[in-house]
C-alpha cells in the first residue's frame, strides 16, 4: 500500500541563513578573494598595530629615548604600583555597576516594547534612540549641567525650597559616572534585549499559561530564560567599551572617578611613557577579555536556545 | 504527439553528483526527447533538484556527462545554455515591474524599444497576463508570479524549459488549473519541458514520460500509463498510487503466458514476456480500483473471492475498504465509487469481490 | 495583565524622561540669553547661533569631520560590501574566524584602537593627520557596515541571481542589474550609519588627529572655556536636528529594503 508519509510531505523552500550556503557557490577561492580586502585592512591596521602595542609594552622609555631591550618591567610596574591597580579595579567596578544598572533599567523597556508595542514597535524604538543622535560629548556634558553645583537639579530643589545648600554628592564622583554612562549606553542594552524578547514565540507563553503558570512564574520560567541571549549580549556590549571610557570620568568623575583610560592617555601624553601606557592597555584588554569570556561561559547554558 | 524516433535533446550519461559524503545522484542515465513533456518524480531528497540544476548549469556533475542538443555542456555556464528555468520561488525581480522582468533576458540583444515591447506583450499574452506589463511585481498573486516567471523564461525561446516544483506554492484549485494550462502551453509552444515534482498525480496528468527516482537513481522511465499499470518494482508501485501486493506461486510458464496461484485468491493466467521457473515465489500487484465489490455474499462470478470488511474510509465520492480475503490474514484495499444505489458497507460485512486476471501485474522484488 | 501593563507604561514614561532630560536642556540653553549655563533662565537670544556662524575654527573642524566621515563611510561601506558578499554567498574554511576578527573592533574599547594606531604612527615616524583618523574610523565603522550589509545580502533569495544567469546575463551584468539594486538600500543605510559614527567619534580622533581637529575634538577643547559653552549648546541643538534628518532618510531607505524582501523568508532584523 502507498506509503503516505512518502508522498504527502511538504516541500519547503530552502531557508538561506548566514551560514548555509547554496551548493553552486561552494567555491572557497572566490570567497577568499572577496574577503581579502577587508581582511587585509584589518590585519594591517588592527592586528599589526596591536602586536606592536604588545611589543612596545616590553620596551622601556628613558626620558626621550626608547630602550628596545625586552623586559617585563612595565608589567611589573603596572601590577605592583597601587595607583594602577586601583584605577583598573575602579574601572571594572564602575563598568560593572554601569552594566548592571543599564541592563536592569533597560529590561522593562525592552519588555514593554516587545510585548505591548503592538504595531507601534518601531515608533517606540525610534523614540528611544532619538536622544542619542547628538554629540556624545555634549550629552555627557549636559549631565554635568544637570548634576552640577549650580545645575538643574540643585537649582530646582533649591527653588522649591527643599534644600538650602546645593547637593555636592551628585557630581564629581563614581555615582555621577555610573548614572551618566547608564544613560549613554541605554539603547545598546535595550536593542539586543528587545530583539531576543521579540523572537520568543508567543505560543510558548500561552503554553505556559495553559499549564497554569501565573504571570509571575511565566516570566521567570519562560520569558526571562528565553531572553537571556539578549541580556548577555547587552551586558557585553555595555561592559567592554565602558571599561575603556575616557570622556565621562574626565568630565564628571572628579579625582575619585578617574578610570584606567585616563591613565593610559596620561602615559601617552603628559607622562611621555608610551611603553607603560601600552602595558596598561594590554593588561586592561586582557582583564576585560578574561571577564567577558568567563561571563559568556557562565551564562552559556542560557544561550543554547538559539537566538 | 511524440514519436519514438524523436531525437534526444538532452542526453544524460552516467551522471554522479556527490556533496561531501552525500551521494545526491548515483549514476543517472537518461535521454529526454525533443518536444516532450518530461517529469522527474520522486520523494524528497532523491536528487530531482540536483539533476535539474545540473541541466541548467548551476551545479556540475562529479562525474558523467551531459549533452544538450548534441553539445557537451561540461564547460558551459548557465547563461550560455539553451535552457531556461522557472524557479520554485519564481525568483521575480522585486525591483523591476512585470514588463521589465519579462524583458530582462532580452536586454542584451539591444532590440529597438517597439520590438522589445512587442515581444514582451506577446509573451504576456501567452500566459494570459495581457496588460500586466506596468504592474509592480510585488503586487502580484502567487499564480500571477508563476505566470510571469513562465513568460520570462519562454520569451528566451529556450530549447528546454526547466521547471522546479512550479506549482507547489499554489493552492489546490489553482494548482489543478495550472496543470492543465501548463500542458496546453507546452503543446502550443512545442518546447521540451522538464518538470520536477514530488506529486505523482501532477506528473501523471501532465507528462509524456516520467522518470521515477529513488536515492539518486532512476528506478523506472516510462509513460504515465505504463508506470501506473506496470510498475517495474515494489517501490515505484507504492510511490504511484495505492497497490495491493499479494504473494503468488508460479504454476507453469511459457514465453507468452504465465499461470500462477495467487495466495488466498486462486489460479490466474497472465500475459507475460518473461519466463519463470515452475514453483517460484513471486509477488503480484493489483490496484484498488481493479477489484470490485459485488455487494452480495452469494453472487457468483467466475473470478471472485469472499471478503470481510475490516475497515473503511469514506471520501464522499469514493469509499476505500480494507478487506480480509477468504478469511485469511491477507488484506486488500478496494476503492469503490459511491454511485447511486450503492451502499457503504460497515466493518464486519461479508461480501464477494470480483477481479480479472489481466488486472494483476508482476512486481519485481527490488 | 491590564494593570501590570499600565504600571509598566508608567515606568516607561519615567525612563523616557530620564533619556530625554539632557536633550530637552539643549534648546533651553541654546536660546538662553546668559553666558552661564545654569538656572534660572534669563531671556531669549539667537546670539549663540550667530557666534557659531562666526567661529572659523569651528567651521574648519566641521569641514574636517565631514570629510573624514565621508571618506570613512565610503571606505568602510566598500569593505563591508566585499565582506558581506563573501560571507553570504561563499563557504570557505576559517570563515567564522575571519568574520569574528573583522567584527573585533565592535568589542574593543576605542581607546585600544586609538592607542594601537598611535603607536604605529609614532614608531613609523609618520605624522598625524586627518588620514590617521580615517584609518581608525574605517576600523570601527566596518563591523557595522558588515552587519547591515550582511543582512541586506542575505535577505534576498539566491534564485534571483540564478534567474539572471539563467536568462543569459553574465556574472558582472547580474551584479549590476540584480544584486546592486537589491542591496542599494542596505548600502545607503550602512553609509549613513558609518557616517554618523565617524562624525561623533571622539577618542580615536583625540588620539590620532594632528592639527586637523575634528568636530568632537574641537568641542572637547571648548568645554574647558565657560564662555564658549552656550554656543556649544547651540551647536548640539543643530546636530540633533541634522541627525533627525539623517535618521528619517535612513528609515526611508530601510523601509524600501524591507519592501523588496517582503516575500523572502529571511528576516529583516539587522544583526545589531
Ligand atoms: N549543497 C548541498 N550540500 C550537501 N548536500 C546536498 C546539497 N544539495 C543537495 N544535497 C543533498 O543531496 C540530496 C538530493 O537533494 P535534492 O535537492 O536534489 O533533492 P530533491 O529530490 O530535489 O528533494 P526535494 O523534493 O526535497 O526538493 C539530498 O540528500 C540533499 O540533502
Ligand atoms: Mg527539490
Amino acid at each position: 500500500m502507498a506509503n503516505s508519509s512518502e508522498i504527502s510531505y511538504l516541500q519547503q523552500p530552502a531557508k538561506r541563513t548566514f551560514w548555509s550556503i547554496p551548493k553552486a557557490y561552494q567555491d572557497s577561492a572566490r570567497g577568499y578573494f572577496l574577503i581579502s580586502p577587508p581582511l587585509l585592512y584589518s590585519l594591517v591596521m588592527l592586528a599589526a598595530p596591536l602586536v606592536l602595542v604588545v611589543l612596545l609594552s616590553l620596551w622601556t622609555q628613558n626620558y626621550l629615548e626608547l630602550d628596545r631591550t625586552i623586559t617585563l618591567k612595565n608589567y611589573v610596574e603596572a601590577v605592583t604600583e597601587p595607583l594602577y591597580g586601583l584605577l583598573i579595579s575602579r574601572s571594572l567596578m564602575i563598568s560593572g555597576m554601569v552594566t548592571l544598572a543599564t541592563v536592569i533599567l533597560a529590561y522593562p523597556i525592552a519588555y514593554y516594547v516587545a510585548m505591548f508595542g503592538g504595531k507601534r514597535k518601531s515608533m517606540w524604538l525610534l523614540l528611544i534612540t532619538i536622544p542619542f543622535w547628538t554629540s556624545y560629548l555634549i550629552r555627557i556634558f549636559l549631565w554635568k549641567v544637570i548634576l552640577g553645583y549650580n545645575g538643574v537639579i540643585n537649582g530646582s530643589l533649591m527653588g522649591l525650597g527643599l534644600i538650602e545648600e546645593p547637593l555636592t554628592f551628585i557630581l564629581y564622583n563614581a555615582n555621577a559616572v555610573v548614572l551618566t554612562l547608564a544613560h549613554a549606553w541605554a539603547p545598546f542594552a535595550i536593542l539586543p534585549i528587545y530583539v531576543s524578547l521579540s523572537r520568543i514565540d508567543k505560543s510558548l507563553l500561552e503554553a505556559a499559561r495553559d499549564l497554569s503558570d501565573n504571570a509571575f512564574q511565566r516570566f521567570f520560567r519562560v520569558t526571562l530564560p528565553l531572553s537571556m541571549p539578549g541580556v548577555v549580549a547587552a551586558c557585553l556590549i555595555v561592559f567592554i567599551p565602558t571599561v575603556g571610557d575616557y570622556v565621562t570620568p574626565k568630565l564628571l568623575g572628579g579625582t575619585d572617578g578617574l578610570m584606567i583610560a585616563n591613565m593610559i592617555q596620561i602615559q601617552f601624553g603628559k607622562a611621555n611613557n608610551a611603553p607603560l601606557g601600552s602595558a596598561l592597555a594590554v593588561v586592561a584588554m586582557f582583564i576585560v577579555a578574561a571577564i567577558s569570556i568567563s561571563f559568556v561561559l557562565l551564562t552559556r547554558r542560557f544561550l543554547k536556545t538559539k537566538g | 504527439m511524440i514519436s519514438n524516433s524523436a531525437k534526444p535533446i538532452i542526453e544524460i550519461k552516467n551522471v554522479e553528483k556527490r556533496f561531501g559524503s552525500v551521494t545526491a545522484l548515483d549514476g543517472v542515465t537518461l535521454d529526454i526527447k525533443e518536444g516532450e513533456f518530461f517529469s522527474l518524480l520522486g520523494p524528497s531528497g532523491c536528487g530531482k533538484t540536483t539533476l535539474l540544476r545540473i541541466i541548467s548549469g548551476f551545479d556540475f556533475p562529479t562525474s558523467g556527462s551531459l549533452y544538450i542538443g548534441g553539445e557537451d555542456m561540461a564547460e558551459v555556464p548557465p547563461n550560455l545554455r539553451p535552457t531556461n528555468m522557472v524557479f520554485q520561488s519564481y525568483a521575480i525581480f522585486p525591483h523591476l515591474n512585470v514588463a521589465e522582468n519579462v524583458g530582462y533576458g532580452l536586454k542584451k540583444l539591444k532590440l529597438p524599444k517597439a520590438e522589445l515591447e512587442r515581444r514582451v506583450n506577446e509573451a504576456l499574452a501567452l500566459v494570459d497576463l495581457k496588460g500586466f506589463g506596468p504592474r509592480e511585481s510585488h503586487a502580484l498573486s502567487g499564480g500571477q508570479r508563476q505566470r510571469v516567471a513562465l513568460a520570462r523564461a519562454l520569451i528566451m525561446q529556450p530549447k528546454v524549459l526547466l521547471l522546479d516544483e512550479p506549482l507547489s506554492a499554489l493552492d489546490k484549485k489553482l494548482r489543478d488549473a495550472m496543470q492543465i494550462e501548463l500542458r496546453r502551453l507546452q503543446q502550443t509552444v512545442g518546447i521540451t519541458f522538464v518538470l520536477v515534482t514530488h506529486d505523482q498525480e501532477e506528473a501523471l496528468i501532465m507528462s509524456d514520460r516520467i522518470a521515477v527516482m529513488f536515492d539518486g537513481k532512476v528506478s523506472q522511465l516510462d509513460t504515465p500509463e505504463k508506470l501506473y499499470r506496470r510498475p517495474a518494482n515494489r517501490r515505484v508501485a507504492s510511490f504511484i498510487g495505492v497497490m495491493n501486493f499479494i504473494p503468488a506461486k508460479v504454476v507453469s510458464s511459457n514465453s507468452k503466458s504465465l499461470v500462477i496461484d495467487i495466495t488466498a485468491i486462486g489460479k490466474a493466467t497472465l500475459d507475460a514476456d518473461e519466463q519463470y521457473a515452475a514453483g517460484a515465489d513471486i509477488t503480484v500487484g493489483i490496484r484498488p480500483e481493479m477489484l470490485t465489490i459485488l455487494y452480495s455474499e452469494t453472487a457468483d462470478d467466475k473470478d471472485s473471492f469472499a471478503a470481510t470488511v475490516n475497515a473503511r474510509s469514506y471520501y464522499g465520492d469514493m469509499t476505500y475498504y480494507d478487506v480480509r480475503i477468504n478469511d485469511t490474514n491477507i488484506h486488500a484495499t478496494i476503492s469503490m465509487r459511491n454511485t447511486a444505489g450503492r451502499p457503504v458497507l460497515a466493518p464486519g460485512a461479508k461480501t464477494r469481490v470480483s477481479w480479472r486476471p489481466d488486472s494483476f501485474t508482476i512486481i519485481a522484488n527490488v | 495583565m491590564e494593570k501590570s501593563s499600565r504600571s509598566l507604561l508608567t515606568y516607561v514614561l519615567v525612563y523616557l524622561t530620564f533619556l530625554y532630560a539632557p536633550v530637552f536642556l539643549l534648546p533651553i540653553f541654546a536660546f538662553n540669553d546668559s553666558a552661564i549655563i545654569s538656572l534660572p533662565l534669563s531671556g531669549f537670544t539667537f546670539d549663540w547661533f550667530l557666534m557659531l556662524w562666526q567661529t572659523k575654527a569651528l567651521h574648519e573642524a566641521f569641514y574636517n569631520s565631514m570629510m573624514i566621515a565621508l571618506i570613512s563611510a565610503s571606505l568602510s561601506t566598500t569593505l563591508g560590501i566585499f565582506a558581506a558578499r563573501a560571507t553570504s554567498r561563499f563557504e570557505f574554511p576559517g570563515k567564522r574566524g575571519i568574520v569574528g576578527f573583522l567584527m573585533l573592533p565592535l568589542v574593543l574599547p576605542e581607546i585600544i584602537v586609538g592607542v594601537a594606531l598611535l603607536v604605529v604612527m609614532i614608531q613609523l615616524g609618520l605624522s598625524l593627520s586627518a588620514w590617521t583618523v580615517v584609518i581608525g574610523h574605517v576600523l570601527v565603522c566596518t563591523p557595522f557596515a558588515i552587519a547591515i550589509l550582511s543582512s541586506a545580502f542575505n535577505s534576498f533569495d539566491i534564485s534571483l541571481e540564478e534567474a539572471s544567469l539563467d536568462l543569459g546575463v553574465n556574472k558582472i551584468g547580474t551584479f549590476f542589474r540584480v544584486i546592486l539594486p537589491m542591496v542599494a538600500p542596505g548600502i545607503i543605510s550602512s553609509f549613513l550609519i558609518a557616517f554618523t559614527i565617524s562624525l561623533d567619534e571622539f577618542i580615536i580622533a583625540f588620539f590620532l588627529t594632528g592639527t586637523d581637529a575634528t568636530l568632537p575634538v574641537y568641542i572637547w577643547g571648548q568645554l574647558r572655556f565657560p564662555a564658549r559653552l552656550p554656543s556649544i549648546m547651540a551647536l548640539g541643538f543643530l546636530m540633533v536636528l541634522l541627525s533627525l534628518l539623517l535618521l528619517l532618510v535612513a528609515e526611508y531607505f530601510r523601509r524600501r529594503s524591507t519592501q523588496f524582501s517582503a516575500n523572502s523568508s529571511a528576516s529583516n532584523e539587522s544583526i545589531l
